[in-house]
């Protein structure tokens, strides 16, 4: 995809107002929650601090390309059924976090999930259900 | 939504262009590795470049060479997290992949870069504030105001030194590559800091960090990193000691070296300390006298968060564990 956007504008700001691709959620823009994260070229990052034009030429992937062949993720679902979020506002950049987790390691413990999702602040679940999907999701994957 | 002031973006293809690039642009010129550091400073009106030159692509700052002919070789552009994952500085520089593992969040790690690290902005709960909470409460010696609101009568900005892995590649004897308009220098990293809170380095302006290399004379050497902060993640140290340690057959040590960081405004070398236990077997009274030493070197003040006097009273506390582990008297 291409596209023209101002040098100041941030992935976030981008992907949000120019591209209309809201998934990708705004919170502290400083880099001190996480709630922003995308994943560039399969690593996660935080869009709030990465400029589109740094992003040119790079594989880029949001929330919204998360579903595969109209069907959820196995996160996603692991998520929906476990009840894991709640307002639901820091899941977008948990799920990337997630995913590229188990792309690396589909069979990660207990500590390193926690690792991993250890940049993503959640201001309503207390995080448990949240180690809990993941943890699911990647016990169920056994098609992944 | 919290935004970026208007600048023009220079894409560097070349280290030498953009040392160039700077010389050319004059002082209203930075450089951008990851951006985690200048971006939020941006944003809040902390920094305000009006040309941006990005290192981000140059093949020049990348790569880490364990095994050189000098020693370790670590490129400037290196992220964070390809230094606490690298299976040789695991196995060789514990303390150096315990620093850069500790730097905020995977997510920051994965942008951030180590030459940003080494020159990360000092910290001041004054300054690392927006442009609307800082006009509100009066600017500071730093940016825009006249006075330290820290200690009024300062003549000098207390911000403090925060980065995690400079006190390490310090205590480690590493030198840095820097390459400006009259070509390369190598200079020992620790040189390149001095205790000012505004004018934290002595390098020039022009002068673009290449990379950094820990001599063969440390390969061997007992090293750590030990961190102080609230959250087990995010957070900047608010004390953090890097030691490193040899010792002889006869577990005599041979030599020893312990730094500071985010006690003052630049990394600390505290030479008193090792001076107490080089060459002697080193047993707890030894340790217990070190660990004093580098307290009193230890001079936090009331500007970053958690008592100043707790931050003061932990250096003894972690100097003391660090040496400990170093010594094989704890695990
Ligand atoms: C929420 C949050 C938490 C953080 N926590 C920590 C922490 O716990 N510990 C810590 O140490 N840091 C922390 N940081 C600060 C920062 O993210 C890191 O220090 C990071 O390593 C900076 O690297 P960068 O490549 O993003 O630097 P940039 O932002 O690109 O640059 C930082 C500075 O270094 C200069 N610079 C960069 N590269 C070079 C080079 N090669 N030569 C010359 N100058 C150069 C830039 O001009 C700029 O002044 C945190 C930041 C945030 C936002
Ligand atoms: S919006 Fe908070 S880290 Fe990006
Ligand atoms: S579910 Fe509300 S912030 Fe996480």
């Amino acid at each position: 995809m291409e596209i023209a956007s101002e040098t100041a504008k941030t992935l976030l700001e981008v992907l949000r107002e120019d591209l209309g691709l809201t998934g990708t959620k705004h919170g502290c823009e400083l880099g001190e929650c996480g709630t922003c994260a995308v994943l560039m070229d399969g690593k996660p990052v935080l869009s709030c601090l990465v400029l589109g034009v740094e992003a040119e030429g790079a594989d880029v992937a949001t929330i919204e390309g998360m579903m595969q062949g109209g069907q959820p993720h196995p996160l996603q679902r692991a998520f929906a059924d476990l009840g894991a979020a709640q307002c639901g506002y820091c899941i977008p950049g948990i799920l990337l976090v997630a995913k590229a987790l188990l792309d690396s390691n589909p069979h990660p413990g207990r500590d390193e999930i926690r690792e991993m999702l250890s940049g993503n602040l959640c201001r309503c679940t207390g995080y448990t259900k949240i180690l809990d999907a993941v943890e699911m999701a990647a016990k169920g994957r056994g098609d992944l | 939504m919290l935004r970026l002031p208007e600048f023009r973006y220079v894409k560097a293809g070349s280290l030498k262009g953009a040392v160039r690039a700077l010389s050319d642009l004059g002082p209203d010129a930075m450089v951008v590795a990851g951006g985690t550091d200048l971006y939020p400073k941006m944003k809040r009106g902390q920094f305000t470049p009006r040309y941006l030159v990005s290192l981000r692509f140059l093949p020049e700052l990348k790569g880490i060479r364990p095994r050189g002919r000098e020693g370790m070789w670590i490129g400037a552009g290196e992220t964070l997290t390809a230094l606490c994952e690298h299976h040789a500085i695991k196995g060789i520089f514990p303390s150096l992949a315990q620093a850069a593992g500790s730097v905020s969040t995977p997510l920051l790690r994965n942008m951030g870069t180590i030459g940003g690290n080494l020159f990360v902005d000092t910290r001041c709960n004054y300054y690392d504030q927006t442009f609307f909470w800082r006009e509100a409460a009066g600017f500071c010696l730093k940016k825009d105001g006249e006075i330290c609101l820290v200690a009024p009568r300062s003549k000098k900005c207390l911000a403090v030194f925060s980065s995690d892995t400079a006190p390490v590649f310090c205590s480690l004897g590493a030198m840095a590559i820097l390459v400006g308009p009259g070509g390369e220098r190598r200079v020992l990293l620790e040189e390149l800091y001095r205790d000012d809170g505004i004018g934290f380095l002595t390098k020039g302006r022009e002068e673009v960090l290449r990379g950094v290399v820990i001599p063969r004379a440390a390969f061997g050497v007992r090293n750590v990193y030990l961190k102080l902060r609230r959250r087990g993640a995010f957070d900047f140290p608010v004390l953090g000691v890097a030691a490193a340690m040899s010792f002889s057959k006869e577990n005599i040590c041979l030599s020893a070296r312990v730094v500071l960081t985010a006690v003052s405004s630049c990394p600390k070398v505290v030479e008193g300390a090792a001076a107490v236990v080089v060459g002697k077997r080193v047993d707890r009274t030894a340790i217990e006298e070190a660990a004093e030493v580098a307290a009193r070197a230890s001079h936090p003040v009331d500007n970053a968060d958690m008592d100043y006097w707790y931050r003061k009273r932990m250096t003894k506390v972690y100097v003391r564990k660090a040496l400990a582990l170093l010594a094989g008297l704890e695990s």
